[in-house]
């Protein structure tokens, strides 16, 4: 059962003073004791536990340099590529801040990215965690949104392919395709009228959204508790005091743990942004240093780095209504993982060697779509995306097969990692 | 009699079947309220009277347009490319339909007068929608048949940049191209021998 955390006891009534006077008024040590110093996390957590704090210093990263990105620029076809170059050459900072928002960007996908990771390694997707994993899941495609809408709005040339093509997905759809593109776009084409709402949309509604989702992840991870890498529950054994035999306190052991990963992290990030902002074309494309032009398409139309697999998917098939609909599936397999995994543990340490083989093939098949999207859709690209997104798609459909033909080790029943002594 | 909601001996005599109708008929009407609001919401996205208004007849001197050539001018923010087709353009579309994915256009988007073997009102003269039916990009004419490029059987015609559709001079797409259907063609008229009216077709 969950760790019984006592409340405390009648907290500030003998102390005075503002202290007092505000933890009458506000639950914040009952938060305290409950959330920090009285949350147990298992002891065994490892490096692939950093990138779900970093995903949060990312977004709180985005939504400062955000807001005074909003300060400087002014939404409107005619106005939105000078007003950015505008932040770039004459406010003060404003190209630090417009660089650690555009880094930002692909350090929150790489972060994220890792974070699924390590939650199809150790089965964080199952049971008891499946809400969780959904809602994770959910903060990944609000976050595609809101990546999306944040790249059109610079309306430099590849914002206004990007959207033409991606909008134009829509447009797939049986019947309605049609009158909903022209619905998003408010035009015959991809217009001011698309570019402000897109800017309302990645300025207010989405990070609301994204917000809300990610309140929503911490409840659901508090009430399940974190997986570990040997993927067992430690709130099964517990000690004389009530907390999990192999569970330390989130406050101060892992506070101390995660500011030492997001000291590193902010080192390399401040070397993207220091000496390569655009990571040669990667991070910010040198198409997009040109005006939108609806005449021009720029010579090679590619996304952003984090949207290839999916880009690469949807070229890989010569039919557009399918490779639209396969690139929604791409997306939205990862909803069923909870259900498709009938393995009897968690952790792929003690999953057969099928698992692993069909995970293995699954990251190579990620990565060989990232870079067949990131490449011109010709000859042997075109292959292996084709053949990249087979194994991608069979680690999913097949789960249920493989997880339940091969033998699994049984998992321990004490998380098996000594402190260093 | 206990009467309903009345107290009697500490206990609430509640008359459930109304409640729960009273409650339906609360939340129906609330439906429809929030349902007709949105309407605005979602009506609101719909593209304004001025973009409508853009998106007016437009018109082409044909003179400008040399025979083997290719002039793009813009109808409702869309690019339109106007091809002068000569005969040996037109001789050239013969004999690859079976390279093709909709060689007589029955599954394409044109107007009846544009729903022939050469897509056209009259043969020189292709009008086309220059985005490409996969997702909206730019096609790029590569006129010159049997481009090394592309292949021995290229005939001529446009290679879309993005994913790589191709067409052939009646706009027709190859077998092979993610995109699934020809190039669209636009309602179209001549005002005049040389004089073409973009997005107006009277009959």
């Amino acid at each position: 059962m969950a760790a019984v955390v006592k409340p405390p006891e009648a907290p500030a009534a003998k102390r005075g003073g503002l202290r007092a006077w505000l933890y009458k008024r506000l639950p914040i040590e009952e938060f305290i004791s409950t959330q920090l110093t009285g949350y147990y996390a298992p002891k065994n957590f490892n490096f692939w536990y950093y990138f779900g704090v970093l995903s949060i210093v990312v977004l709180a990263l985005q939504l400062l340099t955000g807001i005074y990105l909003t300060m400087f620029y002014k939404p409107g076809a005619a106005t939105s590529f000078e007003s950015v170059q505008f932040i770039m050459r004459e406010v003060d900072y404003g190209w630090l801040i417009r660089y650690i928002h555009s880094t930002g960007a692909s350090a929150f996908f790489l972060v994220v990215y890792l974070h699924m990771f390590r939650a199809l390694l150790y089965g964080s997707y199952k049971p008891p965690r499946e809400l969780l994993w959904v809602i994770g899941m959910l903060v990944y495609i609000a976050l595609m949104a809101e990546a999306f809408m944040g790249y059109v709005l610079p309306w430099g040339n590849m914002s206004y392919w990007a959207a033409q093509v991606i909008v134009n997905l829509f447009g797939t759809i049986p019947w309605i395709g049609p009158g909903l593109v022209e619905w998003i776009r408010g035009d015959y084409g991809i217009a001011d009228a698309t570019l402000n709402r897109f800017f309302a949309l990645h300025v207010v509604a989405v990070p609301l959204a994204l917000l809300l989702l990610v309140v929503l992840h911490l409840v659901a991870l508090r009430r399940a508790g974190s997986n570990n890498p040997d993927g067992i529950e430690i709130k099964e054994k517990l000690g004389p005091d009530g907390h999990p035999l192999d569970g330390i306190p989130f406050h101060p052991y892992y506070t101390v743990k995660d500011t030492v990963g997001v000291g590193v992290f902010f080192v390399l990030f401040a070397i993207v942004v220091f000496f390569a902002p655009t990571l040669g074309g990667y991070f910010l494309e040198h198409a997009n240093f040109e005006p939108a032009n609806p005449l021009s398409t720029p010579p090679e139309i590619t996304p952003s780095w984090y949207f290839t697999p999916f880009y690469a998917i949807l070229r890989a098939v010569p039919n557009q209504r399918l490779g639209a609909l396969l690139l929604l599936l791409a997306v939205i397999a990862y909803l069923f993982l909870p259900w498709l995994d009938r393995s009897p543990v968690k952790s792929m340490r003690y999953k057969g060697w099928l698992s692993r083989l069909f995970f293995a093939l699954f990251v190579a098949a990620f990565l060989g779509l990232m870079y067949a999207g990131l490449n011109p859709p010709e000859g042997a690209f075109v292959t292996l995306g084709r053949v990249c997104a087979v194994f991608y798609f069979a680690y999913f459909v097949l789960m249920p097969v493989y997880t339940r033909l091969e033998t699994a080790k049984p998992a321990p029943e004490r998380v098996r990692f000594h402190a260093h002594t | 009699m206990a009467v309903s909601g009345v107290i009697t001996d500490g206990e609430i005599d509640v008359d459930e079947s109304r409640r729960k109708l009273l409650v339906a008929a609360t939340a129906a009407v609330g439906a429809v309220g929030a349902a007709f609001t949105a309407a605005a919401f979602v009506e609101s996205w719909t593209p304004s009277e001025s973009a409508l208004a853009l998106g007016a007849p437009t018109e082409l001197d044909l003179a400008q347009v040399e025979p083997g050539q290719m002039v793009v001018t813009v109808w409702r923010r869309q690019p339109i490319y106007v091809v002068h087709r000569t005969a040996e353009m037109l001789a050239g579309l013969a004999g690859h339909d079976s390279l093709l994915k909709d060689p007589t256009s029955e599954d394409s988007d044109q107007p009846p007068y544009a729903a022939n073997a050469l897509r056209s009102r009259v043969p020189q003269y292709l009008v086309l929608i220059g985005t490409c039916t996969h997702l909206g990009c730019l096609p790029k004419p590569h006129f010159a048949p049997h481009d090394p490029q592309i292949g021995a059987y290229w005939p001529g015609g446009w290679l879309c940049p993005c994913h790589g559709s191709r067409f052939d001079l009646a706009g027709r797409v190859f077998e092979g191209s993610p995109a699934s259907v020809n190039l669209r063609v636009p309602p179209y008229s001549f005002a005049s021998a040389r004089k073409l009216v973009i997005g107006a077709d009277p009959a």
